[in-house]
């Protein structure tokens, strides 16, 4: 399957597309009857309260769970099938629990990371230093704060070209810089093609910068 | 780009001995207390020196298979879900990553074996007739506990039954294992062919890897 570059212009075009989904994990239903389309562009604010789904919506749109039920695409992957797994290395998520390894330096997690993804380890230098990390690299993440293990993985997400961006709460345990940086990547995400989802519970901060925003009550989008 | 599956199997294997170095439970709990195993059994049933020969090789190999097993589960079941969704969307492919923990697995078995092994030769005055097919079978076992191990992590991994499938899942896998290495190490000593035993482990090696590696995608899903 031929998927659009994230470099090319593609306003306007469904990135993600989810029709009548539900998501079950074991016996409980999750998620009912979910229809949602992101547009190439758009920046899309997610809430919800706790334990409504809103974690397991970005795990669906990030391919990581199937729908038990409706249909959707992903950057054009059904989600139903091993397409998904070709448009993975698209699709960026931070979620508000870091996904870095603590024995690691914030350096040798992100070395990590552009190895597997394939991208030049010498991005790595610049990519800390773009979040205020770089004279922290050395520092073991275990023995970094939750704010720079965070901004660890917003520099990831700057080394690595992504199409569609997932962030779980993204200002929290930041401060004043890096929620600018933060914004900043989302609105630079969207000027250049791709898609923002931002899940949080600070309403108005999100309604700032998102194009619109959508409900998640009981497992359903309202 | 694109990265090659051996490209990322090698990430993986740098990543897990990285982290294992930093976190030394092998070097500082697991070999000690696989050691003091050792130790104890002399004290138990007495310093009959005849018989601590002649039962030696079957205590080391029952210690090993103990430990290894444990220690492939628990290094295989390490990773939280976030770093897990982490690494799905650096693009890494599953099979890799199954390669990739197992033979950090089978590295840090095999340094158990020759620690614990040369505790054993000191306690129990073992003979090493034939060490270059001795030094095959802790080879073999090494791998095969570490993708034991590391399949039984995924199996576990991905159902709700969760750590009490462990034992059962692992107790009749690693019964040929435990058997090439006892009547290979007996097959050397009595001078009689020990070809069907190492072809035995052989073939587990081999099956358990084809499993692994087949599963590794499907067992991720679940």
């Amino acid at each position: 399957m031929t998927q659009p570059d994230a470099t090319e212009d593609t306003t306007g075009v469904p990135l993600v597309v989810l029709e009548g989904v539900g998501v079950r994990i074991g016996s409980t239903q999750i998620l009912r009857d979910v229809t949602l389309e992101i547009d190439a562009g758009e920046v899309v604010g997610l809430f919800g309260a706790n334990g409504a789904g809103k974690t397991t919506v970005l795990r669906l749109i990030a391919t990581l769970i199937r729908p038990a039920q409706g249909f959707g695409t992903v950057l054009g992957a059904d989600l139903s099938s091993s397409e998904r797994y070709d448009v993975r290395r698209r699709i960026g998520m931070i979620g508000h629990v870091p996904g870095i390894f603590p024995e690691l330096t914030l350096a040798e997690n992100l070395r990590y990371a552009a190895r597997v993804a394939g991208v030049p380890t010498d991005r790595v230098g610049g990519a800390l230093a773009a979040v205020g990390l770089g004279g922290a690299a050395d520092r073991t993440a275990g023995a970094a704060s939750h704010g720079m293990q965070r901004r660890t993985e917003f520099a990831r997400e700057l080394m690595i070209d992504r199409s569609l961006l997932l962030l779980d709460e993204p200002h929290s345990a930041l401060d004043r810089d890096a929620v600018d940086l933060v914004e900043g990547l989302i609105e630079r995400k969207a000027a250049e093609g791709g898609a923002v989802v931002v899940v949080s519970h600070d309403r108005d901060r999100v309604r700032a910068i998102a194009h619109r925003t959508v409900d998640l009550i009981g497992g359903t989008l309202v | 780009m694109t990265t090659g599956f051996w490209h990322q199997v090698r990430a993986v294997i740098d990543r897990d001995l990285l982290r294992e170095r930093r976190q030394g439970d092998m070097l500082w709990i697991t070999i000690p207390f696989g050691a003091i195993a050792l130790l104890l059994i002399p004290l138990a049933i007495g310093t009959d020196a005849v018989l601590l020969r002649e039962i030696g090789p079957g205590m080391y190999w029952v210690i090993v298979m103990l430990f290894g097993v444990l220690v492939a589960v628990s290094r295989a079941s390490r990773e939280t879900l976030p770093q897990q969704d982490a690494s799905a969307l650096l693009g890494l492919d599953p099979a890799a990553g199954f390669v990739g923990r197992t033979a950090s697995s089978a590295v840090f078995l095999l340094i158990f074996e020759v620690v614990v092994g040369v505790v054993a030769v000191g306690l129990y005055d073992i003979s090493l007739i034939g060490i270059g097919w001795l030094v095959t079978t802790m080879l073999l076992v090494a791998i095969g506990l570490a993708l034991l191990g590391t399949l039984t992590a995924a199996i576990v991994n991905s159902s709700t039954a969760g750590a009490a499938l462990v034992p059962l899942l692992v107790a009749p896998l690693s019964v040929p294992l435990l058997l090439g290495a006892t009547q290979t190490y007996d097959g050397l000593q009595g001078g009689y062919s020990i070809l069907s035993w190492v072809l035995l482990m052989v073939a587990v090696v081999l099956v358990v890897s084809i499993i692994g590696v087949l599963t590794a995608r499907p067992l991720q899903e679940t």
